[in-house]
């Protein structure tokens, strides 16, 4: 017969708190203050985890757990919501992240021949960040531009009617 | 042009009369020196049931793509004698529809138009908290809307005792962290609760039970722009803008192969061939066969549909919809069917996963649309499409996505199916196109 394995729940929830990443006086201080406009702190995950973004790039398991214990949830409570939402990183990015917009009308405009371009440029496929962690290159659905299609964000710059030479132009000035 | 011409366009084209060339946004000056926030005073010198019925008489319709009327959505909350406690709205700002910039536009040209008319549902409702939920991405728009909040908020506008009726209205901007899911707006709801963002069962309705339970009204962004000028011109003015039966005005677009793509606000109903003419035409070389008439999950038309009026109707009838009225335009460059498995590549990844119909269909629709573009599709193909198209239809699934995602793939099978068996007769795509030409590695394998 297998043994049972008896788990304790405090004991478990004792071993993720020694993982935290303590938030600093910034993301505890903005989180605070986006629980105070919802009823439960729970609403405030998304929140939580994009003011941590902003200020370390990405979430990592240290300070997930960090937001977890502040919100009152479980460490995969948040992680689920986490891993849902393509705009939060749960890995490291590049310190530019190149948002090129795969959706219908710059598909039809030219999204292919951009992506070939860019990838080769860097040697790096879609999903992936550069060796030397300047530029992370990521496929994102329809950026609401169609009118100036094919278009990308840099960073948080939406960048426009590209062709392949000004967006690596564009690319190469993040990298440099 | 002389004052009265001006005027005159002006009141014609309401929602976009303060959007200037030059990309800069309306202040709160400029937006306030002509009848600005007026139309929330009119509201707040009424009933919040008169408010109501005003804008059910107005038969403004939704404008996100479902068309229904917002009044009518609004008469859902119970009144507040009956259920009283904490209500709220929801601007659905999660424009994310392929092929859709219209919101955008607007929230970043004149973002106080959408406050006040936010306000003014809030007030039909009572809720005395409103959120705008704005999708990822729109970092531009966020720095404007908060902006204009807060000079509202310090001109008095939003806040404490905004009327002798004692109604305070708090108002808070929540950007998103992506998923096209979230534009649903039971989805949303649960987003803006912190959690994944999954449809909800419905009923109840959001209108009885919806964020944290309380009673909840969403409205699309560009519906919501239309409420300060329905209060402050009235129910005949609004009823005189439209062609057909919509009353109103509507944000046009248009993106694909033309010189001029762009967007424009012309009365409700004006025909599909103007609109495109207002695009300038298709560019030099190229031919149209087709369009999308408002965003990706909506049904192709064709050339013997370009004198149909755009509006609600006349759309649905041709066997379409009109969807956020932004057109995608298909030219005989582009492949129809790399077009397709481009938009059930969008909805396959999007799918929430909530639902198998929609999480296992459209993943299997991607693979039979990958092997046809790469030329290894087989006839019954054809067949086998048009089934799963039915399977995952209206009916079998939690929310519109995946019905939507058919539309597109149903119609191409219709109007242009030679194209498909070009595909499988040359055994490759006639216009040369590889379905993993982007990134040299084959989608399905790496997801």
């Amino acid at each position: 017969m297998t043994p049972i394995i008896v788990t304790d729940a405090a004991t478990n929830c004792a071993d993720w708190r020694l993982q935290i990443e303590p938030l600093n006086e910034h993301e505890e201080a903005a989180i605070a203050a986006e629980i105070h406009h919802y009823p439960q702190p729970q609403a405030a995950t998304i929140e939580a985890l994009k003011i941590v973004q902003q200020q370390q790039g990405w979430v990592s398991d240290g300070k997930l757990k960090a937001i977890a214990q502040r919100l009152q949830m479980s460490p995969d409570e948040v992680d689920s919501v986490a891993t849902f939402y393509n705009k939060i990183y749960r890995q490291p990015v590049g310190r530019t992240v190149i948002s090129l917009c795969d959706s219908v009308s710059c598909w039809i405009m030219g999204y292919q021949g951009l992506a070939q371009a860019l990838t080769k440029e860097f040697n790096t496929a879609l999903g992936e960040t550069t060796p030397d962690g300047a530029l992370t290159l990521l496929p994102t659905p329809c950026l609401g531009a169609c009118d100036q299609a094919p278009v990308a964000m840099v960073g948080d710059q939406l960048v426009h009617q590209l062709t392949p030479a000004s967006l690596i132009q564009l690319a190469r000035e993040q990298s440099s | 042009m002389s004052d009265n011409q001006t005027m005159n366009q002006r009141i014609n084209q309401p929602l976009s009369q303060h959007i200037k060339a030059d990309g800069s946004v309306t202040s709160l000056a400029e937006y306030q020196s002509n009848y600005g926030y007026q139309g929330l005073a009119k509201a707040l010198s009424m009933s919040p049931g008169e408010v109501v019925d005003w804008v059910k008489n107005a038969n403004l319709r939704g404008r996100g793509g479902a068309g229904f009327s917002a009044g009518l959505k609004w008469s859902f909350v119970p009144p507040l004698e009956k259920l009283p406690g904490q209500r709220y709205v929801i601007c659905n700002a999660d424009e994310m529809e392929p092929g859709t910039f219209k919101d955008r536009w607007l929230m970043e040209h004149d973002p106080h138009q959408l406050i006040e008319g936010l306000a003014i549902a809030a007030y039909a409702v009572q809720a005395d908290t409103a959120f705008i939920f704005l999708r990822a991405d729109y970092d531009l728009c966020a720095e404007r809307l908060q902006h204009a909040i807060d000079e509202a908020q310090a001109a008095g506008l939003l806040g404490e005792q905004l009327n002798e009726a004692g109604f305070s209205l708090t108002m808070l901007l929540h950007t998103s962290a992506g998923r096209y899911i979230c534009g649903e707006e039971t989805a949303l709801i649960n987003s803006l609760e912190g959690k994944r963002a999954h449809p909800r069962f419905k009923p109840p309705f959001p209108q009885v039970s919806g964020l944290f339970g309380r009673p909840t009204v969403v409205n699309n962004t560009e519906t919501l722009c239309n409420l300060p000028h329905i209060l402050y011109h009235g129910i005949d003015w609004f009823a005189n803008l439209g062609l057909g039966d919509d009353n109103g005005t509507k944000i046009y677009g248009v993106s694909g192969r033309v010189n001029n793509p762009g967007c424009w606000e012309l009365p409700i109903g004006t025909k599909v061939a103007d609109i495109i003419a207002l695009a300038g035409g298709m560019q030099d070389g190229v031919k149209l066969r087709g369009f999308l008439p408002g965003g990706g999950s909506t049904d192709f038309l064709t050339h013997e549909h370009l004198d149909l009026a755009m509006d609600y109707g006349t759309i649905q009838h041709a066997g379409s919809r009109m969807g956020t009225g932004t057109m995608v335009l298909l030219d005989d460059q582009t492949c129809v069917v790399g077009m397709v498995l481009n938009l059930i590549q969008f909805f396959a990844q999007e799918s929430c996963g909530w639902c198998t119909p929609c999480r296992n269909g459209l993943p299997f629709i991607r693979q039979i649309l990958t092997d046809l573009e790469a030329g290894r599709g087989q006839h019954e193909d054809l067949e086998h499409l048009l089934q799963l198209c039915g399977y995952i239809g209206i009916g079998n699934t939690f929310c519109a996505l995946a019905p939507g995602a058919a539309e597109p793939l149903q119609s191409a099978l219709k109007y242009f199916r030679e194209d498909f068996v070009a595909h499988i007769e040359q055994g490759c795509c006639p216009h040369g196109n590889s379905p993993t030409a982007d990134t040299g590695l084959d989608k399905e394998a790496m997801l």
